[in-house]
C-alpha cells in the first residue's frame, strides 16, 4: 500500500439551493477542488461519488456519469457509492484504496445530495432504515435516534440539557463557517423549547434538510511532495457495517459500528484516541454526537452528555468536536457529508479554517455514519512533511 | 406498496411467524436464509409469543405522509417473552403511559389510514397491559 495524501478540497455553500440543480452542485465542488489542488482535469484518473438517494430526491440515477459530464470530466472512470448517510465516507475510502493500491495517481472523492427538490425528505431518508420491519410501522429517523436517546437517558442519566449543549456548541462553531447552512448562534432555551419532532428530540436536536456537494483530491504522498503541497496524509481508514434495524442490535444505548470502524482506523494509524487533536463527528442528531464521542473512545460510556455540557468538546476544550458546526449547523446533504468532513480536516490541518481555526492541530478524525448505525467510516488524517 | 411485496410479508405481519434455526435454536424475526449466529440454513417456523415489554420508545410528532392522520403516536422496540425484538406502534395508550419496562402485548391492527397501491396495510401493534 502506498502512502496517500489529500491535496485539495472544494465545497458548495450548504443550504436550500432551489435554483441549483443536482448536477451543478457537484460541478461547482469538483471544479473548486481541482483549482484548489492546482491539478489539471486531464490528470484525473477516476472518481468515487457518494450520494444516498438521487433516485428518490430527484428521480435521477446513473449518477456518476451525468455528474462527471456536467463537471467537464466526461470519460472519467467514475462510480457512485451508496451507504446511506455514510455514502461520502465510503466514497472517500474507495478513492483512498485506489490510490493506495497503486492503480491510480489522481482520484477525486466527491459527495452530493440535493434534498430540496420537491420530494418528501422524511420518507426518502427513512429508506435508510429497514423498510418492512421499521418504516412500515411508522418510525422515522428522528424517531430511531429518539429511541437511542431514551435508552441512553434511562441507562446513564443523560439529560435534555446535555443534548441541547451539543446543538448550542455546534451552532457557536458553525456561525464562523462560511459554508454553513444556518451560521447563527442559538441558546439552550431555543433547543429545549423547540417544536417536538420525536420525543425526546425537538427541531433543534435534528440536522437540517440540505443541498450541497463536497470534493477532495487524493494522490500518492510522493506526488504531493513533487507538487510542492503540504502533506496531509491519510493514516487510518476504518469501515464497518452492522444490522440496519435498531431492534436487531443488542445495546440500544450504543452504536457499536462506530467503535468497530474507529478501532480499525486507530490500528492502521498506529495511534490511540489520545493522539487525535480534533474530530468531525456525525451529529445527525444531538444524541448521535454524544454516543459517537463515547464510541470513538473520547469519553467513557455514559459520559458523552456531561462532557458536552462541561465544554470538553468546544473548540477550546480538551477534545474539540465539530469545529465546522457539524451536521447540525453546517447542514447535512447526506451523500456529501462524509466528504465535507474530510474537507474540514484539510482546512484545519492546513491552517485555512479562518475564524474557526483550531490551534495548530496535527491529527484530525472524521466519523461518518449511515442510518441509525448500520454503517460507519472513520478516517484519520495527519499533517506532516 | 405493491401487492407482491405486501403479500410475501403476510406470515410475519398477520401470524407472527419467525424462523427457529434447527442447528442452534436462534430465533429470527423475520425469518432469514442463513442464521446470524451459527450460519445454519435449516429453519422451522415458530410463532412468536405475544407478550413482552418496552425496551425503548418515542412519540412521533412529525410522521411520513401515510401516518399523518395518526400523529402523535408512540413507536417502541418491544422485547417478547422469548427474547425476540421488534419495532411497532403502541396503540390505545397516551404517550405518558409508555415507559421503558412497560408490559405490552401484540395485537392485530390496521397500520395506515389510507390504502397504498390499493392495498390496505395491516400488521401488529402493541397494547399496554394493565398492572
Amino acid at each position: 500500500m502506498r502512502d496517500v495524501a489529500v491535496i485539495g478540497y472544494g465545497m458548495t455553500k450548504f443550504g436550500e439551493l432551489w435554483q441549483t440543480p443536482l448536477r451543478d452542485l457537484f460541478a461547482e465542488a469538483a471544479v473548486a477542488c481541482l483549482a484548489d489542488a492546482g491539478v489539471e482535469r486531464g490528470r484525473l484518473q477516476s472518481a468515487y461519488i457518494g450520494c444516498m438517494s438521487s433516485g428518490l430526491f430527484n428521480g435521477q440515477e446513473h449518477l456518476a456519469s451525468i455528474l462527471c459530464d456536467y463537471a467537464g470530466l466526461a470519460g472519467l472512470a467514475a462510480t457512485r457509492v451508496e451507504s446511506a448517510c455514510a455514502s461520502g465516507g465510503a466514497a472517500f475510502r474507495a478513492a483512498y484504496l485506489e490510490v493506495a493500491s497503486g492503480a491510480s495517481d489522481f482520484v477525486l472523492a466527491g459527495g452530493v445530495e440535493k434534498m430540496n427538490d420537491g420530494a418528501d425528505a422524511t420518507y426518502c431518508l427513512s429508506t435508510a432504515a429497514d423498510q418492512e420491519y421499521e418504516v412500515y410501522h411508522g418510525i422515522t429517523f428522528p424517531g430511531l435516534y429518539a429511541m437511542i436517546a431514551h435508552a441512553h437517558m434511562h441507562r446513564y442519566g443523560t439529560t435534555p440539557a446535555q443534548l441541547a449543549a451539543v446543538a448550542v456548541k455546534n451552532h457557536r462553531n458553525g456561525a464562523l463557517n462560511p459554508y454553513a447552512q444556518f451560521p447563527v448562534e442559538i441558546t439552550p432555551e431555543t433547543v429545549l423549547k423547540a417544536v417536538r419532532v420525536a420525543e425526546p428530540l425537538g427541531l433543534f436536536d435534528c440536522s437540517p434538510v440540505t443541498d450541497g456537494a463536497a470534493c477532495v483530491l487524493l494522490c500518492p504522498v510522493d506526488v504531493a511532495r513533487e507538487l510542492g503541497k503540504p502533506v496531509i496524509r491519510v493514516i487510518g481508514s476504518g469501515h464497518a457495517t452492522d444490522a440496519i434495524a435498531l431492534h436487531d442490535r443488542p445495546d440500544l444505548a450504543a452504536i457499536p459500528v462506530v467503535g468497530l470502524a474507529a478501532r480499525r482506523a486507530y490500528a492502521q494509524a498506529g495511534i490511540t484516541v489520545a493522539d487525535v487533536d480534533f474530530c468531525e463527528v456525525h451529529d445527525c442528531f444531538t444524541i448521535a454526537e454524544i454516543v459517537c464521542t463515547e464510541e470513538l473512545g473520547l469519553f467513557e460510556r455514559g459520559r458523552g452528555g456531561p462532557a458536552a455540557l462541561d465544554g470538553l468538546t468546544a473548540r477550546d476544550g480538551k477534545h474539540p468536536v465539530n469545529a465546522s458546526g457539524g451536521l447540525k449547523c453546517k447542514g447535512h446533504p447526506v451523500g456529501a457529508t462524509g466528504v465535507a468532513q474530510i474537507a474540514e480536516l484539510v482546512m484545519q490541518l492546513s491552517g485555512r479554517a479562518g475564524a474557526r481555526q483550531l490551534k495548530s492541530p496535527r491529527i484530525g478524525l472524521a466519523q461518518n455514519m449511515g442510518g441509525s448505525g448500520g454503517s460507519c467510516t472513520v478516517h484519520i488524517l495527519e499533517v506532516g512533511s | 406498496m405493491i401487492s407482491p411485496r405486501y403479500h410475501r410479508e403476510i406470515p410475519q405481519r398477520y401470524r407472527l411467524e419467525a424462523g427457529r434455526c434447527e442447528d442452534c435454536g436462534e430465533i429470527h424475526f423475520p425469518p432469514r436464509f442463513v442464521c446470524r449466529k451459527c450460519g445454519g440454513k435449516r429453519f422451522a417456523i415458530e410463532v412468536l409469543p405475544r407478550r413482552g415489554k418496552v425496551l425503548t420508545h418515542t412519540t412521533i410528532w412529525i410522521p411520513p405522509a401515510p401516518f399523518e392522520i395518526q400523529k402523535p403516536y408512540v413507536v417502541a422496540i418491544v422485547e417478547l417473552e422469548n427474547g425476540v425484538r421488534l419495532t411497532c406502534m403502541v396503540a390505545e395508550a397516551p404517550p405518558d403511559e409508555v415507559r421503558i419496562g412497560t408490559p405490552v402485548e401484540l395485537i392485530f391492527r390496521r397500520l395506515q389510514a389510507q390504502p397504498v397501491w390499493e392495498v390496505l396495510q395491516y400488521g401488529y401493534k402493541a397494547r399496554v397491559l394493565a398492572g
